[in-house]
């Protein structure tokens, strides 16, 4: 059987589905293909005994930009950002800092943090604000430019050296290419503060806080602020996915589920459409890949029909997972030393110092876990009390650093990992372990199985430097065309990378109208 | 390969011919080439010249690269290597390749020879395996170096048929060019190929390095009835320009190994635009390629000769007489059976189209003191030296 | 000659008595410096009142302030350079610390030094010698090792011993390095532009950096990007993938800086140490004849001929000014000097936090000041040997003995070592960069004993606690160990070892925290940002002062370049004509 559309886009995750949604906007006859069951990707939902609900991956995010809100009609379709939340930073002696969008406070804190803390905020928001040309369009090329990336560049170079005044303007171009430790030791004294702030710069890379780079790690995360607070992903409403669909769909776009591409289909250096694992053919104009673009363009096209030194290039890039999940059905409230019911309700982080997350860093360069580890803490049915059978709590937990290649393998390893992780929450909260009834522990292996991610990379590639902008996910293919003529891509593993933004997804698709390549 | 942890104390390898040039060298010319030590010239240059244009020339090529490409995906992977078509490529046949990089831009030539299914022998002039490694990602395919297993020794010259059957090797007649056969020599096993760099009828053995003197010894052992010369580099380097033959890294840069920009070359550009088939699928390059073939020249390697006797091989070549510049001689010799003065040189085109007077502007020594002197230039379409028993089977047994 | 055999432990608690093994302290009454410069003064004949007088006063005299007050004279100036030590050189200094023997005991090879400023001070002519070293290898920990020889044939061989694939590989990563070295160098004798601003001469820097970057294709200038931005383990990773040749080329990337073969942008640092050459062979290395002093006695012989004065044991308590301008120095001895152009050749922290009241100074500056990142993380042991050791992994014979030798042959143990750094300890399985050039220079030690320098990478600025005496041996004592694994006689053949940390870094040469660069080489601190945004163009915040250290743009090795841009702006203030060269084009 085969069928005829225009565009075909691989994976309804969130970019996929943003994707999707503006393309069939623009008149474009859209068929979305899940290999799940379910829209979502690293944001779908999944339950533990059944009764227990979870968010996939994404346990909180900043919500979407007013733009792509309008253009999708997202509130129309009942999308609201979920319930604004802080961040604990935990303390193993109960000294909790609570850190706001631009307040601190707590326990034993300085009188000087607390006022640079907002400074800080400030500044580093004005040069997120700054790049925004950059992010909010497809990279420009630095060669054989076309007006649109002079333009990008031109706005960019305004913000910096106008937008930003001179002195700032000097700051960032000190700062932005180097490591977010030594900038934090030069504003900051208190360890818990620059802990918290640091573990935010570098979770999901594999980065530490010396690592340069992560002040960009650090901005890039701050895009989001940009549009709101911290937000809870709490659950079973989904509220963005939910909301991406039936704008989608009601655009006119098809979402199939279920439906796994097997590879992508090339007639004569052209994308032609895909081919499903269970042999049915689709054709299309173009196809668009939310998948990883290493996946994308390894394995979906396959290195025999790219160039030889672009193939190696795919082949070489960065982005091993270092983050796991661990998701805990509890038959009660667990009592957190030092904090509030009410308090529970926030984001509860341990990286206590920077150092700490530096060491924790340490393991999994060698292809160890980490005996301490980074944790980011959410327990979303403090927000939503459907997600637990009554009076029960769900509590999920990001684990950094935990490597995808562990030394000895996974196979015997998983259960002490997580035990190691209860007991050290146990610190924290001592009735935890009385109250677990059951648990999952997601490894970057099983995240690569289960959401066939590439290593299990959440940002499916490293957001190094070097895999940035013009880089990423390579160069020859940074615009989201690719050599392969009607083949696109538009994940996180494209330009801005990943986080719930729905950046890629959006510029993917208006480079795909810019070039009218699906007519 | 076996290196030994004292290799240090040798700078420069031996071939497994290199006994019988140390016997034969009186000029005591060596060079290097692929970390071996080879003759550049063994006895006289002009006779192992004349050698190879009337007699028969041996020469060592056990140097030259060469790499075993085997498994399932051989072909399919040789395919996406080089530019040419090659599904006509049959076991017991050689091609002439070459391949790119991703900009379109030449890395290396190479002769292909198919050994049997799925097993085939790339034998290039530079070092490769890094590469052909990297264009192997996604393919599965075994690429084995065999350039210190394999000893190879090339036997040209109008007479080179006849010295080798006499030598011992039967059923050679049947060999056409670019033919590849395993055959004995006596009772040694030989694989034999009808190819050269010389532009003459001429033969390529390959064998096993033990077996290498015995082979060299049957040949020089029919000397008496046939004039056999060892040849040195020296005049291959003539030979081949008289062919018209390019030599990667002297008339053009590997494209990897090239640190400025725009200083590598296209297939175009040398002039083998003809073993180019945009046509046959994907290739390393195709895209690039296609781009420079929609587009009007830019530059080419020509074949010309030039007037006068004046030697060539550093000169600018002019558009007119002290006309603008536009080209330089890449590499050019006195060709004592043409009498000519030969040469091929990258010309840079103008709008697409090749100047139509060229000049060499020739700088030269008398008696230590420099002269410079302008020659006219007469441009060729063909090779400037191509017989008619190069092609012949059977050969002629002259 | 007295001997040490046996038990190393005690030789470090040696009582004065026993043979001197101990290393060399502060406390002691100074050795007699090797290069005697008393006479610099003696032979000025000027009256008191110019000699109290100078166009212009360079502070410290290390390479780089040589190298400026060279071109100053050069042009002209009556120029003065003041050192607080008794001998001249900062770390470009070879001392006789142990009878008989010169040690260079900071820096201890030379490539980085530009050609351009030895020809333009005819450096030759005044005594300066550089021989090209010849190899460098890895011992591995199984017993083998790899070497890197100067014959382009032995060396394909001993790649392709190691990886047949590596060897190839090789040609590819030559030629990349080769053309990030050629974009690089274009930079290296000119004043970065200041993004700050937006006068003519910033722009035309600016389009000329543009230029360069043109000349590359697109994906040679993301390539390029790449390069900068990436960990040089990583980096090679694109071309090798034997682990000892991974490791022996990542060596060079950590080299004085706070940053592991992980860490991004240490790729970079590779091109710092291989953009050097000797005569053309980028990446060549090469030892000065008579040690790196030699360096400074060339250039200070250039400087006196053109009229330049030298004084030693001179040390600067304060950059004087009034209003907005300098006025001169004050000594400590409270001597006082006056010049309308001060210049110092100290780092950017010692200079403004030390040097200058900080009421005149622009307090954003102070503040960079104080930010201004100068982790030391290099140790240095320069050990009398009584003769040369023997390395039983080496092949009788064999060259590889004189050039650089080092003892880590994967990037897991390069790591580690810098893992311990970040805890601040030294290094348990330190990278060591090992030369003997009494092999080449019998300058430097009697004949048939041998003169042999370690340079140690990590060495934390301060362990737990601080650093004492025993600390300093203890971290020695790593290093000799580590070396007597691969050359049992080793320990028997050491008649002295001087043990330099951060801390004697500091102490003696004045590199803050004892780093090598006077500034760490990150992108926070290189190029316009060097050593402050806005303080790039090696102006200070006051008329008449200026830098002209390692802490200024290209940064540190012993390249001369800093001293060189430095005193191009000066005299461009100064409205003199330019003494400066060009930089030499290959083009």
């Amino acid at each position: 059987m085969t069928e005829r559309t225009d565009a075909i886009v691989i994976g309804a995750g969130h970019n996929g589905l943003v994707c999707a949604a503006y393309l069939a906007r623009a008149g474009i006859k859209v068929v979305c293909l899940e290999a799940a069951e379910a829209a979502g990707g690293m944001s779908a939902p999944r339950a533990i005994g059944g009764k227990y609900h979870f968010s996939g991956l994404a346990h909180a995010a900043y919500p979407i930009s007013r733009a792509m809100r309008r253009d999708l009609k997202l509130d129309q379709f009942g999308y609201a950002a979920g319930p604004a939340i802080d961040t604990v930073a935990l303390d193993a002696d109960g000294r909790h800092l609570i850190i706001g969008t631009n307040r601190v406070s707590g326990d034993g804190l300085e009188e000087t943090d607390r006022e640079a803390y907002p400074e800080f905020k400030k500044q580093y928001l004005a040069f997120t604000r700054a790049l925004r040309p950059l992010f909010d369009n497809k990279p420009p090329r630095l060669k054989n430019m076309q007006v649109a990336d002079t333009m990008t560049l031109g706005k960019l170079g305004w913000n910096v050296r106008l937008g930003l005044g001179r002195e700032s303007m000097y700051e960032f171009l000190r700062v932005a290419a180097i490591n977010i430790y030594d900038v934090l030791d030069e504003l900051f004294a208190d360890e818990r503060l620059k802990g918290a702030i640091a573990a935010d710069a570098v979770m999901g890379s594999a980065m530490g806080p010396r690592s340069p780079g992560t002040i960009l790690t650090w901005l890039q995360r701050l895009q989001g602020e940009l549009n709101g607070p911290l937000s809870l992903q709490s659950g079973d409403r989904l509220q963005l996915v939910q909301a991406l669909v039936r704008s989608a769909e009601d655009a006119g776009a098809t979402i199939r589920h279920n439906a796994h591409v097997a590879r992508i289909l090339v007639d004569n250096g052209k994308a032609s459409g895909v081919e499903l694992s269970n042999g049915e053919v689709l054709n299309a104009r173009i196809v668009v890949s939310n998948a990883d673009a290493r996946a994308t363009l390894s394995t979906l096209v396959g290195a025999p029909l790219l160039d030889a030194m672009f193939a190696n290039r795919v082949s070489q890039i960065r982005g091993s997972g270092v983050v796991a999940k661990l998701h805990l059905a509890l038959s009660g409230m667990p009592k957190f030393t030092g904090l509030s019911e009410k308090q529970l309700g926030h984001r509860l982080l341990v990286a206590p110092s920077m150092k700490y997350i530096e060491r924790a860093f340490n393991h999994c360069k060698y292809g160890e876990y980490s005996e301490q580890p980074v944790l980011d803490i959410v327990i979303p049915s403090m927000h939503n009390d459907a997600l637990a059978p009554d009076g029960h709590h769900v509590m999920s937990v990001n684990i950094a650093y935990v490597p995808y290649d562990l030394e000895g393998g996974w196979e015997n390893q998983k259960q002490p990992v997580a035990d190691k992780v209860i007991a050290q929450l146990g610190q924290y909260s001592p009735n935890l372990k009385s109250l677990l009834v059951e648990h999952e522990l997601l490894t970057p292996r099983d995240i690569e199985e289960q959401y066939r991610a590439v290593q299990g990379h959440w940002h499916h590639g490293e957001l190094s430097i070097h895999q940035s902008f013009m880089m990423r996910p390579l160069h020859g293919a940074a615009q989201y065309d690719t050599p392969i003529e009607k083949l696109f891509l538009c994940g996180a593993g494209c330009h801005p990378g990943g986080g719930l933004t729905g950046l890629p997804g959006r510029n993917a698709a208006r480079r795909i109208l810019e070039l009218g390549a699906a007519k | 390969m076996k290196i030994d942890r004292e290799h240090f104390r040798q700078s420069l390898q031996r071939t497994p011919f290199h006994d019988r040039f140390d016997e034969k060298s009186t000029s005591e010319e060596w060079m290097v080439w692929n970390t071996y030590k080879v003759a550049r010239v063994v006895d006289k240059l002009s006779t192992e010249y004349f050698a190879v244009r009337s007699g028969c020339a041996v020469m060592d090529l056990t140097p030259m690269e060469k790499y075993r490409i085997t498994g399932k995906d051989a072909r399919a992977f040789l395919d996406r290597l080089v530019t040419r078509d090659i599904s006509r490529l049959r076991p017991g046949r050689v091609t002439y390749v070459v391949w790119c990089n991703d900009e379109g831009k030449l890395i290396d030539d190479g002769t292909l020879f198919q050994l049997g299914d799925n097993d085939y022998r790339l034998c290039v002039q530079h070092h490769q395996l890094d590469w052909l490694l990297i264009s192997a990602t996604g393919f599965d395919v075994h690429i084995e170096l065999e350039t210190h297993e394999v000893a190879a020794l090339a036997v040209q010259g109008p007479t080179s048929y006849a010295v080798l059957a006499a030598a011992g090797i039967a059923d050679l007649e049947g060999l056409k060019p670019f033919d590849a056969v395993a055959l004995r020599l006596k009772d040694i096993p030989v694989l034999v190929s009808r190819t050269g760099y010389t532009g003459d009828l001429g033969y390529e053995l390959w064998m096993e390095p033990s077996h290498a003197l015995q082979v060299w010894d049957a040949i020089f052992g029919v000397q008496g009835q046939y004039d056999i010369h060892a040849m040195g580099l020296s005049a291959l380097e003539m030979v081949r320009i008289e062919a018209a033959f390019i030599m990667p890294g002297f008339d053009f840069n590997t494209a990897e190994a090239t640190v400025r920009n725009g200083y590598d070359r296209s297939p175009y550009e040398v002039g083998l635009g003809w073993i180019v088939h945009l046509d046959k699928g994907h290739f390393t390059g195709r895209k690039a390629l296609e781009k420079e073939h929609s587009r009007p020249p830019m530059r080419r390697m020509e074949k010309i000769v030039v007037d006068g006797n004046k030697p060539v091989g550093e000169a600018y070549i002019y558009d007119g007489k002290n006309g603008k510049r536009c080209g330089e001689v890449k590499c050019g010799t006195w060709s004592p059976i043409l009498k000519a003065n030969l040469a091929l040189a990258d010309i840079e085109y103008r709008n697409g189209r090749l100047p139509t007077d060229l000049w060499a502007r020739i700088e030269y020594q008398r008696e230590l003191k420099w002269r410079s002197a302008w020659a006219a230039c007469e441009v060729r379409s063909k090779p400037f030296y191509d017989p008619e028993h190069r092609r012949a089977t059977p050969p002629a047994r002259i | 000659m007295p001997r040490f055999a046996g038990n190393p432990a005690k030789a470090f608690s040696a009582s004065p008595e026993k043979p001197d093994y101990r290393a060399y302290t502060l406390n002691r009454p100074r050795p007699k410096a090797c290069y005697k410069v008393t006479w610099f003064t003696a032979n000025n004949k000027e009256s008191q009142a110019s000699m109290n007088h100078y166009d212009a006063i360079v502070i410290g005299a290390g390479h780089n302030g040589l190298t400026n007050a060279a071109f100053l004279a050069k042009a002209g100036l009556r120029v003065l350079v003041l050192e607080k030590n008794p001998y001249i050189g900062g770390a470009t200094v070879s001392r006789e610390l142990h009878h008989g023997w010169q040690y260079s005991n900071c820096s201890y090879v030379c490539s980085l030094f530009r050609p351009e400023i030895y020809n333009a001070l005819d450096l030759g002519r005044h005594g300066l010698k550089v021989i090209p070293l010849v190899s460098s290898m890895t011992f591995k920990q199984d017993g083998d090792y790899f070497g890197s020889y100067y014959n382009p044939n032995v060396r394909r061989r001993e790649l392709m011993r190691h990886s047949l694939r590596d060897a190839d590989a090789a040609i590819r990563f030559d030629a990349d390095v080769l053309r990030w070295c050629r974009l690089i160098r274009g930079f290296l004798l000119r004043t970065p532009p200041d993004p700050g601003s937006f006068r003519p001469r910033d722009a035309f820097e600016f389009a000329y950096l543009l230029k360069k970057f043109h000349e590359l294709s697109e994906s040679q200038l993301y390539e390029f990007i790449r390069f900068f931005t990436m960990p040089i383990a990583e980096y090679l990773e694109n071309y090798f993938e034997n682990e000892t040749i991974l490791a022996h080329y990542s060596g060079g990337s950590i080299i004085g800086t706070g940053l592991g073969v992980y860490s991004p942008g240490t790729a970079y640092v590779l091109l710092h140490h291989a953009m050097g050459d000797v005569d053309g062979n980028i990446g060549a290395w090469g030892f000065a004849r008579g040690g790196m002093g030699a360096v400074a006695r060339a250039l200070a012989s250039s400087f006196q001929t053109h009229g330049g004065d030298i004084r030693t044991d001179a040390e600067v308590a304060q950059i004087a000014v009034s209003g907005n301008r300098v006025t001169g120095v004050e000594l400590a001895s409270g001597e006082q000097i006056s010049a309308k152009v001060v210049i110092s050749n100290l780092d950017a922290k010692r200079t403004f936090i030390k040097l200058m009241d900080e009421n005149i100074l622009p307090a954003k500056l102070v503040e960079r000041a104080r930010k201004f990142k100068i982790r030391g993380s290099s140790g240095k042991l320069n050990i009398a040997l009584d003769g040369m050791p023997s390395f039983p992994s080496l092949p009788e014979g064999s060259p590889l003995t004189l050039g650089h030798m080092h003892f880590t042959d994967t990037l897991r143990r390069l790591e580690k070592a810098y893992d311990d750094w970040k805890e601040d300890r030294w290094s348990a399985d330190p990278y060591c960069d090992m030369l003997i050039p009494s092999q080449y220079d019998p300058s430097l030690a009697p004949p048939g004993k041998h003169m042999m320098t370690v340079f140690v990478q990590y060495c934390p600025v301060q362990p737990e606690g601080g650093w004492t005496d025993e600390k300093r041996d203890q971290f020695g004592q790593t290093v000799i160990d580590q070396i007597a694994d691969y050359s049992p006689d080793f320990k028997d053949l050491i008649l002295h070892a001087e043990i330099r940390t951060p801390r004697e870094l500091e102490l003696e040469e004045g590199l803050t925290e004892g780093n090598i660069f006077q500034g760490e080489l990150t992108f926070d601190q290189l190029m316009f940002n060097r050593p402050f945004p806005g303080y790039a163009q090696y102006r200070g915040p006051v008329r008449g002062m200026y830098m002209c250290g390692s802490s200024t743009h290209p940064g540190g090795g012993v390249m001369g370049a800093p001293g060189a841009n430095a005193a191009r702006e000066i005299l461009r203030d100064l409205r003199k004509p330019d003494s400066t060269p060009q930089e030499f084009s290959d083009d």
